[in-house]
């Protein structure tokens, strides 16, 4: 039991990890991870988002009918998201802007509602609850790491602390779209070498 | 849970249960950070507005007034700076469509005298790294204490004196567009606020 809690816990940090590994959300992990800050605010909501849907839902699957089991996990959801902008906009003003249109897109984001359908519905909430943490960590890793290896190429600074003067001239283009994706490439070589994906 | 019988009413009563209570949940959370959403934004319009004018102690926030261009077409609101009852500087909320990514906003200070104070980009979608320089001091110092009554307010390359930042000239002139745009209606306001009224 405590070995299947650990598990269930440490699995989406590495082994199963919803970026590198699955390979889920790709809208916001391209488009945001623009900086390290963004990677991270964003890796944060979306993790506030995962946690309390998981918890919801878990709570309560007995009383949904499985027939409208996918519009009533998308209403809970999108109510959690749409707490979450709300918030966002009142007492961090600065962060909502940077993030813009990808909160309300939080709701579609495939992790939220690939744990809801895999894991939510047929898990106790603390079991739910110890998988969100699990898969709100590796996202909020892999968004963080990402946006810092865009912001160091990109940019040259770290976690908007510039580590080269104002005439240097970075490789912008990992700051733009197509540097998302080369950078997410990257990481991926990385990732699949230790685990030794043939 | 697919062992009860399943009939339209149960479906149907679930969903409706889910939405009343997301409803309420969300109806609740929206009159909690009303105010503080608009306290949040307004404060940082006045952070904008500190930025670019002459210290002040009044709220140019609350004295707001909305101000024209000579043509009538383009309406801009304009933030009075004061300090002991008299006014110093103003700031000027001005836009313009021709930037790289479109729409681009900026805060414009005006000092009495009619030059320019200084300038912030508040919103736009210039290029990061390139056309985002514009909000950057090496570009911006070139305006303060800029008359533009009396000088070219154009880049180099169309014959002004302002240097772009390079490799983003289209940034740099979009900019320019929307201080004179700002200069525009403040002079407007200046020399025809009698005859307006």
């Amino acid at each position: 039991m405590i070995n299947a809690s650990i598990s269930n816990l440490t699995r989406g940090i590495f082994k199963e990890n919803p970026t590198f590994v699955m390979l889920l959300g790709m809208c916001p992990t391209l488009g945001v991870s623009t900086s390290a800050l963004n990677g991270l605010g964003m890796g944060l909501a979306t993790a506030f988002v995962l946690i309390m849907s998981n918890i919801g839902i878990s709570a309560v699957k007995r009383l949904i009918p499985d027939i409208v089991r996918i519009p009533s996990f998308i209403v809970i959801i999108a109510s959690f998201v749409t707490v979450i902008e709300m918030l966002m906009q009142a007492y961090m003003p600065s962060l909502y802007q940077a993030l813009g249109i990808y909160i309300p897109l939080i709701v579609v984001n495939c992790i939220i509602l690939g744990r809801a359908e895999a894991f939510a519905s047929k898990n106790s909430v603390w079991q739910s609850f110890l998988d969100a943490v699990g898969m709100g960590v590796g996202f909020t890793f892999a968004l963080t790491t990402l946006g810092a290896i865009r912001e160091i190429l990109g940019n040259g600074s770290i976690f908007g602390w510039s580590f080269v003067g104002e005439e240097a001239h970075p490789m912008l283009l990992f700051i733009m779209p197509p540097g998302a994706f080369l950078a997410l490439a990257g990481i991926i070589i990385v990732v699949n070498k230790i685990r030794g994906v043939k | 849970m697919s062992k009860k019988k399943q009939t339209i009413l149960s479906p149907v009563i679930t969903l409706v249960t889910i939405s009343c209570l997301s409803a309420y949940i969300l109806g609740y959370v929206h009159e909690k950070t009303l105010e503080p959403i608009k306290a949040a934004k307004d404060n940082q319009e006045l952070q904008a507005i500190a930025e670019v004018v002459n210290e002040f102690d009044n709220n140019p926030f609350s004295e707001q007034m909305k101000i024209t261009t000579k043509n009538k077409k383009h309406k801009l609101t304009m933030y009075p700076a004061r300090k002991d009852g008299k006014l110093n500087s103003v700031a000027i909320k001005s836009y313009t469509n021709t930037g790289f990514g479109g729409r681009l906003e900026i805060m414009a200070g005006f000092n009495v005298d009619g030059s320019i104070k200084s300038f912030k980009v508040i919103s736009g979608h210039e290029t990061p790294g390139l056309g985002s320089k514009v909000d950057e001091p090496k570009f911006k110092e070139q305006f303060s204490g800029f008359y533009p009554a009396h000088q070219i307010m154009k880049v180099k390359q169309d014959g002004g004196e302002i240097d772009a930042v390079t490799a983003a000239t289209i940034s740099s002139r979009a900019v320019i567009k929307a201080l004179e745009r700002a200069y525009d209606a403040f002079s407007n306001f200046t020399t025809g606020n009698d005859a307006d009224d």
